[in-house]
């Protein structure tokens, strides 16, 4: 198994006629995934890499059966195209789009609490479940499909981790970047609860950073209930108060969301924390060992 | 994007929410007009800039005769600012605020933003208001009370009673109205103008029954900036880091940090953790730079350029994990700086992802001296041994 997407899933492309939504149209593609239609408003009857393009999320759920969508869709637009595909039925709603205005994200957040629709995102690099579906703008071949499950807040960061866990031999079942803005869809918590009864789902990296107590939450959750080893980083130890650190979400404001908080809860919660980033998959495959020798 | 005090109070005035009667200026000569304009004596002198803990700094002065206001005002726009907030070599002080005295008879905190957990527009209110009440907050959050503004309801009266009705002692009755006229009004300019924060500190009740808000702090979303076009000719860019306002142009983002290794990196994740490594390695990170998921090889030669600059760094060390960002963009870019500007300290350079092996080529058949990591760790010890010499 794996959580939220595999070789079932048929993909929607929002956005689908822009630069980057073709760009990475053709990658998904190439990964073998199942991208049945896009949408972009007015651009209806249209074909991008053979995949035929609607002008609203409704039309591409009726005519092609669509389960999941992918978000390229500017920063003014994108609350729109959430919340369209959230009202025509998508149940995995993957939003890639950075820079989505807060107040937007609050109606959104809004909207979500009354639909079965899961939101991933915004500004986050997707879901992948290796070898099965890629949805979003990870780079595929550094994935393998295995035991690991990843949950991150960054993008590039997170491909650092996986390149490291493919290398000492540890595959992934599903990796999600949940996204790098003070509002998202899903947190570490609702994503730990999928992989705590997910079969192939043996271990789980987390890879947290600073701004918000989203972490803390996590360890607290991690140390009650979860069942899994768990192996954790946060970046940011040497990030300066007050400061958004390229992500919207990643500042430490009034005392709140240091590095070394988290690094401190998810220790108290009996979690592996890695210091150096660079031994994060030795660690893990140490982690792991033990815990399959237990 | 921060608002200047008289900036915000000027929108709260608009808005409905009183303030006392003041004066902009931005010289001593017309800092003496403005006290025969302004009631007084006293009259309240308040350094404009965006950093807060001016209070205890000396930002704010009450003093009692005109020649006082004309000096205040001298001295203030002379001396760079040295507030907690500023850094050690304090901001420069290009506009100074006078204003009428209130008598107090009690202070309160009023402050807004979106919060995390709940996704919802937050009121915060506390009777401890006045100066370091984020050290008060920190010894106890009860300090503080949060009101969550549901975004179906919109606001609602009983936001503000929830507030007001919990603190013990309750405010002076005759207080009640003119609060809750002002939280409606902090709602609706935190909704309307697209606010990460909007801040009253102090709001306070007069000996004269009134309620005014004596300071004003606004955060502008820079997301939301499209839709509040008339907002952007506030921006005041004259605090910012040089350097950092070159970044900007060029959408790139950067903080100048105090360290001597410089770093560029793509994403903003991988970029903290890489400041992380060379603390590790036993140096100190000069700055945070993300190049950015897209970035062209324009940017790339901008934020190059950008580093060289800075002239504590010692050594260059570029992390790249490419996923939509190819090496080969990547190399190129940093082979056109190198044409612009001699780049003569030791360069590392961690290339993995999409063309690696391309732009790892690139960059050896140049004239470019560089050493190579094929991983984080070892970008590290290389690091480590440039700091060792």
């Amino acid at each position: 198994m794996s959580i939220l997407v595999d070789e079932n899933s048929r993909v929607v492309v929002q956005g689908i006629t822009g630069r980057e939504g073709q760009f990475h149209t053709r990658q998904m593609l190439n990964y073998n995934t199942v991208v049945a239609a896009g949408v972009t408003p007015g651009k209806g009857g249209e074909t991008v890499e053979g995949v035929p393009v609607f002008n609203t999320v409704r039309q591409a759920v009726a005519q092609e059966g669509v389960n999941v969508s992918c978000i390229f869709v500017p920063p003014h637009f994108a609350a729109d195209a959430i919340i369209d595909a959230a009202s025509a039925g998508i149940d995995v709603i993957v939003c890639i789009t950075e820079g989505i205005p807060i107040l937007d994200m609050v109606k959104v957040a809004g909207f979500l609490r009354t639909r079965k629709s899961v939101l991933i995102g915004p500004n986050c690099p997707g879901v992948i479940s290796p070898g099965k579906t890629k949805v979003g703008i990870m780079p595929g071949a550094i994935h393998k499909r295995g035991p690991m499950a990843v949950i991150s807040r960054s993008g590039t960061l997170t491909y650092e981790v996986v390149d490291q866990l493919t290398r000492v031999g540890l595959g992934q079942s599903t990796c999600i970047g949940i996204g790098g803005d003070p509002l998202i869809g899903t947190s570490f918590i609702d994503l730990l609860k999928r992989f705590k009864v997910d079969d192939e789902t043996e271990g789980v990296v987390l890879i947290g950073e600073i701004g918000g107590t989203a972490e803390e939450k996590a360890a607290d959750y991690i140390k009650r209930r979860f069942n899994k080893p768990v192996i954790a980083f946060i970046a940011g130890q040497t990030a300066p108060p007050g400061r958004r650190m390229g992500h919207a979400g990643a500042i430490i404001s009034g005392g709140q969301g240091k590095a070394e908080d988290k690094i401190k809860a998810l220790k108290n919660a009996g979690i592996k924390v890695a210091m150096d980033l660079g031994k994060l998959g030795e660690t893990a495959y140490e982690v792991m060992k033990k815990a399959r020798s237990a | 994007m921060k608002l200047h005090e008289y900036q915000a109070k000027d929108i709260f005035l608009k808005s409905g929410i009183p303030i006392p009667n003041g004066q902009l200026v931005t010289g001593a000569e017309q800092a003496n007009k403005v006290t025969q304009i302004i009631n007084g004596p006293p009259w309240v002198v308040k350094a404009q800039i965006h950093a807060g803990g001016r209070g205890k700094a000396g930002g704010v002065k009450l003093v009692q005769y005109p020649y006082e206001v004309v000096k205040t005002t001298e001295s203030m726009l002379e001396t760079p600012l040295k507030t907690a907030q500023t850094g050690p070599e304090g901001v420069k002080v290009n506009q100074v605020l006078i204003e009428e005295r209130v008598e107090v008879d009690s202070e309160f905190y009023l402050g807004m933003v979106v919060d995390r957990d709940t996704a919802c527009p937050t009121m915060l209110f506390s009777q401890a208001g006045g100066t370091e009440i984020e050290v008060k907050a920190a010894r106890s959050s009860s300090v503080i009370k949060k009101e969550h503004i549901d975004p179906v309801s919109g606001w609602m009266p009983h936001y503000a009673r929830n507030l007001l009705y919990t603190l013990d002692p309750p405010p002076p009755p005759g207080a009640m109205p003119g609060l809750m006229s002002v939280m409606a009004h902090v709602y609706k300019i935190f909704m309307s103008l697209d606010c990460s924060l909007v801040e009253i500190n102090p709001l306070v009740f007069t000996k004269d029954r009134k309620v005014y808000a004596l300071d004003a702090k606004i955060t502008l979303d820079s997301n939301a900036l499209f839709r509040q076009k008339e907002l952007l000719e506030l921006e005041d860019t004259r605090e910012k880091d040089p350097l950092e306002l070159m970044a900007e142009k060029y959408h790139l983002n950067y903080i100048r940090l105090d360290g001597n290794i410089g770093a560029m990196v793509n994403g903003a994740g991988l970029a903290m953790a890489t400041m992380d490594v060379i603390k590790l390695a036993g140096a100190e990170p000069a700055n945070f730079l993300d190049v950015g998921g897209g970035a062209n090889e324009d940017m790339i030669t901008t934020g190059i350029e950008i580093i060289l600059k800075d002239e504590r760094v010692e050594a260059i060390l570029i992390n790249i994990f490419g996923g939509i960002l190819r090496c080969d963009v990547l190399a190129r870019g940093v082979l056109a700086a190198a044409k612009k500007t001699k780049i003569d300290l030791p360069l590392i350079v961690r290339l993995e992802g999409t063309n690696m092996e391309e732009g790892r080529k690139i960059l050896e058949d140049s004239e470019l001296k560089f050493l190579v990591a094929k991983d984080l760790s070892e970008a590290a010890a290389l690091v480590s041994k440039q700091v060792k010499g």
